[in-house]
């Protein structure tokens, strides 16, 4: 077999396709449901129940989609240029460990929450730093450290944790100390469980926008990450363009775990992030790298989970069924993207 | 200072080493067929999990230790058939399929290790390999000590052997290696790209599994989620390390092992009493980066590495 490109796509194709990812993925959730015995439809059901049959799912499902709407972004902004930031788990801790450095005395209202906010960001950016300079001076494939600086980060956290930052009383619990009141991120809404971090994940959504369509940047992202090469020979500084990709990528990695802290948990835990990095590569590639597609997926992706821990504890199919959707919907998604550019021809 | 020495004269020490060692061998040779062949395999996490997963669980269910190896090994071939599928004939990213596949991999064993044994709150144990007693080498002195190891192990040393023969001395390991460098004249030559590429990823993929599967069947006797933890990325660079070379590959995987068995033991010392025991855990991790850095300079890398082939193209 052989790829031909299709000069003029269809909307239907164009449309038609993605969509058919995303029933296919369906169609795997009822065989998985059908492999644990349970009725596919009804699994179907209470997943979407549990994200959003209620007032309460509804706002967990918000809740949950907030860190990955900024790990999204990180995702979508680098993967753009074709850097290959696998290391969003590592920059959202090095985001939580800032934001409770800088909340929990050393700075007051009103300076603690933009201060912190832009320190984690520079901390998550500095991380990402390192990886794109090894690639852009050395050639190291920054695949393998940023995934290998995950390890690092999640091992220095726990120190951290242990040590330094351990909160005295915390009966032993690995957490940090809790952040001060005025570190913490308020509620949007008074009495609705749903923080400010929703919204700046938002504006992070439109600025992200903003750049990629409205600025010299975003062009150049778009330029390198189409052709190296040819962006390269048109005289544009590949190497900075990467490294200012790096810079806008983890800090929005970064602000994933400074919001989770500052909004949600009030502390630092090993357990802050359940794979909300990785997770993210998904919600950039189902939004097929659009920062604003990045909203909807993220709460897709959100409600997906907060669905499936709900279903499992009813319908007694694992919650891992969740992860498993995920990256099924993600390979189907990456085909069918495929399929809207090329036609398979035999031969 | 001594304490150093004292650990690594031990044979205890050297044993350890190997054993350590041997999945890192299984699973680098796997990904090293892959690279090869011109395909990055980010499965390789992933496929460990689910060959660990897979094994463990055959056995568990009765089945003998080496129909539980079989089992890891077809497991991560059918997970190569999906990568190389989506990767080869349809050229898709190799960065995000093969994360996706980990992530596939992952949960599967997640999601069946729940389905099967609902209600146990710790794993349940097998009968592992045994280390096996070779006649003549079981008596020496320190070596019988440092040589008291599993079937399994044998197997991993054995594997790396095989393929470094079948990379360098046959016409299929010839043709896998040209397809990595020069797809287009391999397909001048009248062979098929996307059958030896696709080959190479499966059986590839068998190998990191029965890489995998040797931390349940012969490391440990039980399954833990966490229990791959990186492994899969650090043979990524031990493949780097090992400039695409079996016999480096293995060297890099031994020294590696040393270290790693060398900061377990560092850890029971007055220096390691002093130091944070994560500094000891995150050593392997930093060890692969500096590796990185280390080659980038000398790195061979196969030239058409990551590059899909669509027949007709240039």
């Amino acid at each position: 077999m052989r790829l031909e490109p299709i000069a003029n796509p269809s909307a239907l194709r164009r449309l038609g396709l993605p969509a058919l990812a995303l029933v296919a993925t369906m169609a795997v959730a009822m065989a998985l449901a059908l492999v644990a015995g349970a009725n596919p439809l009804a699994v179907l059901g209470q997943i979407a129940k549990g994200a959003l049959g209620s007032k309460l799912a509804v706002l967990e499902t918000l809740n949950r989609a907030t860190p990955l709407i900024f790990t999204g972004l990180a995702v979508a902004v680098a993967f753009r240029a074709k850097l290959w930031n696998i290391g969003a788990e590592a920059q959202l801790y090095a985001g939580a460990i800032l934001a409770v450095v800088l909340g929990t005395g050393v700075l007051g209202s009103p300076w603690v929450l933009p201060v912190s906010a832009l320190a984690a960001m520079l901390a998550g950016a500095a991380l990402l730093l390192g990886p794109v300079l090894l690639k852009t001076r050395l050639g190291v494939d920054e695949v393998v450290t940023t995934l290998l600086l995950n390890f690092i980060m999640l091992l220095f956290v726990s120190y951290l944790l242990e040590g330094p930052m351990k909160d005295p009383m915390g009966m032993g619990w690995p957490k940090s100390t809790p952040l001060i009141a005025e570190a913490r991120l308020p509620r949007i809404v008074d009495g609705l469980r749903l923080h400010w971090g929703f919204a700046l994940a938002i504006i992070a959504a439109v600025l992200v926008w903003v750049i990629q369509t409205r600025t010299a940047l975003g062009f150049e992202i778009r330029a390198v990450g189409q052709n190296p090469e040819a962006a390269r020979f048109a005289g544009m500084p590949v190497n900075a363009v990467l490294v200012k990709t790096a810079l806008l990528s983890g800090g929005l990695a970064a602000l994933a775990g400074w919001s989770e802290v500052a909004g949600l948990k009030g502390h630092l835990s090993s357990d802050l992030s359940p794979g909300f990095g990785y997770t993210g590569i998904i919600v950039a590639m189902l939004a097929l790298l659009h920062p604003l597609g990045v909203i909807l997926t993220a709460i897709f992706v959100a409600g997906i989970f907060v669905g499936s821990d709900a279903m499992s504890r009813a319908a007694g199919v694992p919650t891992y069924i969740a992860d498993m959707l995920m990256a099924t919907a993600l390979l189907f998604m990456v085909l069918a993207i495929l399929l809207t550019q090329v036609r398979v021809v035999r031969g | 200072m001594s304490a150093v020495i004292d650990i690594l004269i031990s044979a205890s020490f050297w044993a350890a080493v190997i054993r350590i060692a041997s999945p890192l061998i299984l699973a680098t040779m796997g990904e090293l067929i892959c690279e090869r062949a011109g395909v990055l395999n980010l499965g390789i996490e992933g496929i460990m999990v689910i060959g660990a997963f897979a094994g463990w669980m055959a056995v568990y269910q009765g089945m003998p230790l080496w129909g539980g190896v079989a089992v890891a090994m077809a497991a991560g071939m059918l997970f190569g058939l999906l990568h190389s599928t989506l990767t080869v004939p349809f050229g898709l990213s190799q960065h995000v399929v093969g994360l996706g596949v980990t992530l596939l991999a992952t949960s599967s064993a997640s999601f069946a290790y729940r389905l099967m044994l609902p209600e146990v709150t710790s794993p349940p144990k097998i009968v592992p390999f045994q280390p096996v007693k070779v006649p003549g080498l079981a008596d020496l002195p320190w070596l019988g000590d440092a040589l008291s190891q599993t079937a399994l192990t044998w197997a991993a040393f054995a594997v790396a052997g095989v393929v470094a023969f079948i990379l360098y001395r046959t016409p299929l390991g010839l043709a896998v290696r040209a397809v990595g460098e020069n797809p287009a004249a391999v397909e001048a030559q009248g062979l098929s790209v996307t059958g030896l590429r696709m080959g190479a990823v499966i059986v590839g993929s068998g190998l990191m599994a029965v890489g995998g599967a040797f931390l349940t069947l012969s490391a440990f006797s039980s399954f833990f989620f966490e229990m791959v933890n990186g492994r899969g990325w650090i043979c990524i660079a031990l493949v780097v390390f090992g400039a695409w070379k079996p016999g480096k590959a293995v060297l890099g995987a031994i020294l590696f092992a040393a270290f790693d068995a060398l900061q377990i033991r560092l850890q029971q010392t007055p220096l390691g009493a002093a130091l944070p025991y994560q500094l000891f855990l995150a050593l392997p991790f930093i060890l692969s980066i500096l590796a990185l850095i280390l080659m980038s300079r000398r790195a061979e890398v196969p030239a058409a590495l990551m590059l899909p082939y669509n027949k007709g193209e240039r």
